[in-house]
């Protein structure tokens, strides 16, 4: 019993089982529907894993969002909700098509230009939203909403301005080749590199069919070192009293006002930054006019509630995450179910993630029974 | 006549874009005065313009579609219901889950009904206020709007009324201000929280069908795309009070239509510009006259019997 307990107790419990969920309901809906549900789950699980271009894609994919989910998980733990965060993203992507198209510098500084820039652009979005909130107590959701259209519109705008749209096409210029953050770009298309990676098959198709780029790898790092900041410093200990009990930190002489608006720059920081990464690391490195949004913002907010708003726990997520959308086109290749199916196993989850915060509290009441039944 | 600005038509296009919006804030107010946090009215409203398109497609009859939606988005209301009352669910992330879950299904079964399309047909769409040719060629016919605009109004009205007149209303804000209180004196927390949220999803629902069977007379995977948010800001903007969230709605229905009257001039202004007008002047407004604003004190907090 007193395993169980323990076991049911662990936050990861909580979340497996609401994935578990989520794959219960999409089968229930697809078995009432007419789909196959084995097989549309297994041409999922082939649309993810079956080719190393697959993984590839994956893990691209993912990347974004790892970023955006640690942005809005960071805001979360100083109490802020920024559904920002696709706004920042876009900024962060004008910003860096605008550096890189314009600046062409040697690689070691023209890198570190253009990615810093998206990484301002985003905190700059970020900023004005922890400000007004800190400066005039303006609801941080009504301001991150309105500049989510304002950077939408901002992206349109520069993509139609004659310095940077390409002509006879919806998008902007491409950026400079020198601000290309994938695995050795030009070697792997040159005769050299093909014929040294030709005998690896698994690493030729990776490496010549999909954008491998050190997107993850930053992302990684970004979660790690958020992860410090929130629990290993005492400027984190700030932010999470802040976000824990705002008067108590306020008596305990903490500047809410200024941690506020330090926590929505950061957090823009890491949106910026995932869309600048986006710029640099994938084809087509340019932004095109935007109809509606493409989520990369959103679907942070779905990651961090999957990782609990654990740092860490967003790469994971992110991963599930970026796996489901990407295998999910599979399902509708190979099984004909609408490809739908994943956003509503993606909701599901994300709902009884919701619902799960009750099995540490049934941990509770069993382990109360237990001790009552003992005596 | 093409130089001036036309009046009526400014009119008639903040009538027509704020229509949706005020279902889905005054959802929002509902679902909120009563103490549940509504993030989902996107989701909401995107259910509700998929079915009230669907149904009308099918039935021939607009009005059957406009029920439909209040029904779906009502449907969909009660899981964030059961998640935020029965299961004391985090709201937000409830709400998150219907914007995802929402559309999810809408073009699912969208696909499944319309051959894989992610579009229905073309539907009938409910009747204007006036008949088509009251106005004859006159510009006073850009008044002549959709019947929706009239329900939203009254809609407003009503929600006033229930919620500043009857004693069920005082019982709704009793609970969303301090459920404990409103407990001992024998008012269902749970039960009136259950059905602001359900009496919400409706409403929401209602926005919706006034998108796809008013503005546009088919559903699109674009129909609902961000009007629920700038609901729940109009909610926010306007205090939580169903006359505050209407008029937010309309402000934010006046700028869009300033963009579109003026767009269509020769202004020297490029259209993406202008088309970040109402935004702006939302944040502006905001921070000139409206400033802080105060939820209602329970506001997305479970309520737990027995604790202080």
């Amino acid at each position: 019993m007193k395993i169980i307990v323990k076991i049911l107790k662990k936050p990861i419990t909580s979340t497996l089982i609401a994935i578990l969920f989520g794959f219960l309901v999409a089968a229930i809906i697809l078995a009432v529907t007419g789909y196959n549900p084995w097989q549309s789950f297994g041409a999922l699980f082939n649309g993810i894993f079956a080719r190393p271009k697959y993984i590839s894609n994956v893990i691209i994919k993912a990347t974004p969002i790892i970023l955006t989910g640690l942005s809005v998980a960071f805001a979360f733990k100083t109490g802020m909700f920024n559904i920002g965060a696709e706004g920042q993203y876009i900024a962060g992507t004008i910003a860096a098509v605008c550096v890189g198209v314009k600046l062409n510098l040697a690689a070691p500084i023209q890198i570190p230009l253009v990615v810093l820039s998206g990484v301002l652009a985003g905190a700059i979005f970020g900023g004005i939203i922890g400000f007004l909130k800190a400066k005039f107590g303006i609801h941080e959701v009504i301001t991150s909403i309105m500049l989510n259209w304002i950077a939408l519109y901002l992206s349109n705008f520069i993509v139609n301005t004659d310095a940077y749209h390409q002509p006879n096409s919806t998008s902007s210029y491409a950026v400079n080749d020198s601000s290309f953050t994938m695995l050795l770009p030009n070697w792997k298309t040159s005769k050299a590199g093909m014929a040294a990676l030709k005998p690896n098959q698994w690493l030729y198709e990776m490496m010549i069919k999909t954008d491998v780029n050190f997107g993850i790898l930053v992302a990684v790092i970004m979660a790690v070192v958020i992860s410090v900041l929130l629990y290993r410093s005492t400027k984190g200990y700030e932010l999470r009293s802040v976000g824990f009990n705002r008067d108590a930190a306020e008596f305990a002489g903490i500047n809410v006002n200024r941690n506020i608006t330090q926590a929505m720059i950061i957090a823009g920081a890491l949106a910026g930054l995932a869309g600048a990464l986006a710029i640099t690391g994938n084809a087509p490195h340019k932004i095109s006019t935007m109809a509606a949004f493409e989520n990369n913002g959103f679907n942070g907010l779905s990651v961090a509630l999957i990782a609990g708003s654990s740092p860490v726990g967003c790469i994971f997520a992110g991963l599930l995450f970026g796996g489901l959308l990407y295998g999910g086109q599979s399902v509708q290749q190979e099984v004909g179910a609408p490809t739908e199916i994943i956003n509503i196993m993606i909701g599901t989850i994300v709902f009884f993630v919701a619902l799960t915060k009750v099995v540490p509290l049934f941990a509770d009441k069993l382990e109360k029974r237990g001790t009552s039944h003992a005596k | 006549m093409q130089n001036k600005l036309d009046i009526f038509l400014l009119i008639g296009i903040t009538l027509m874009y704020s229509t949706p919006l005020v279902f889905g804030a005054l959802g929002g107010v509902i679902s909120e005065r009563s103490g549940v946090v509504n993030i989902g009215i996107e989701g909401m409203m995107t259910v509700g313009a998929f079915a009230a398109a669907a149904t009308s497609y099918f039935t021939g009859n607009p009005w059957l579609g406009f029920l439909a939606a209040g029904a779906a988005g009502g449907l969909i209301a009660l899981l964030h219901a059961i998640a935020s009352v029965t299961f004391k669910a985090d709201q937000t992330i409830s709400g998150i889950a219907i914007n995802m879950i929402g559309p999810g299904f809408s073009l699912f079964f969208c696909r499944l009904m319309f051959s894989k399309a992610t579009m229905t047909l073309p539907a009938k769409t409910l009747p204007k206020i006036f008949n088509e040719n009251a106005f004859g060629d006159s510009s006073l016919k850009n008044l002549n709007v959709d019947i929706t605009v009239v329900l939203a109004l009254i809609c407003a009205t009503a929600l006033w009324f229930f919620l500043y007149r009857t004693k069920w209303g005082l019982h709704v804000r009793a609970v969303g201000e301090h459920p404990a209180a409103a407990d001992t004196l024998g008012i269902n927390v749970s039960r009136t929280r259950y059905l602001c949220v359900i009496v919400s999803g409706i409403l929401s629902g209602f926005g919706g069908a006034s998108m796809t069977l008013g503005i546009i007379s088919q559903f699109t995977p674009t129909a609902i795309s961000g009007q629920g948010f700038i609901a729940l800001a109009a909610v926010i903007f306007g205090k939580w009070t169903p006359f505050g969230a209407y008029g937010a709605c309309m402000l934010f229905g006046f700028a869009q239509a300033l963009t579109v009257v003026l767009g269509g001039g020769d202004f020297a202004v490029p259209s993406q510009i202008l088309a970040m007008l109402p935004y702006v002047l939302t944040i502006v407004i905001l921070i000139l006259f409206v400033g802080r604003s105060v939820a209602p004190k329970e506001d997305g907090v479970p309520y737990e019997k027995g604790v202080r």
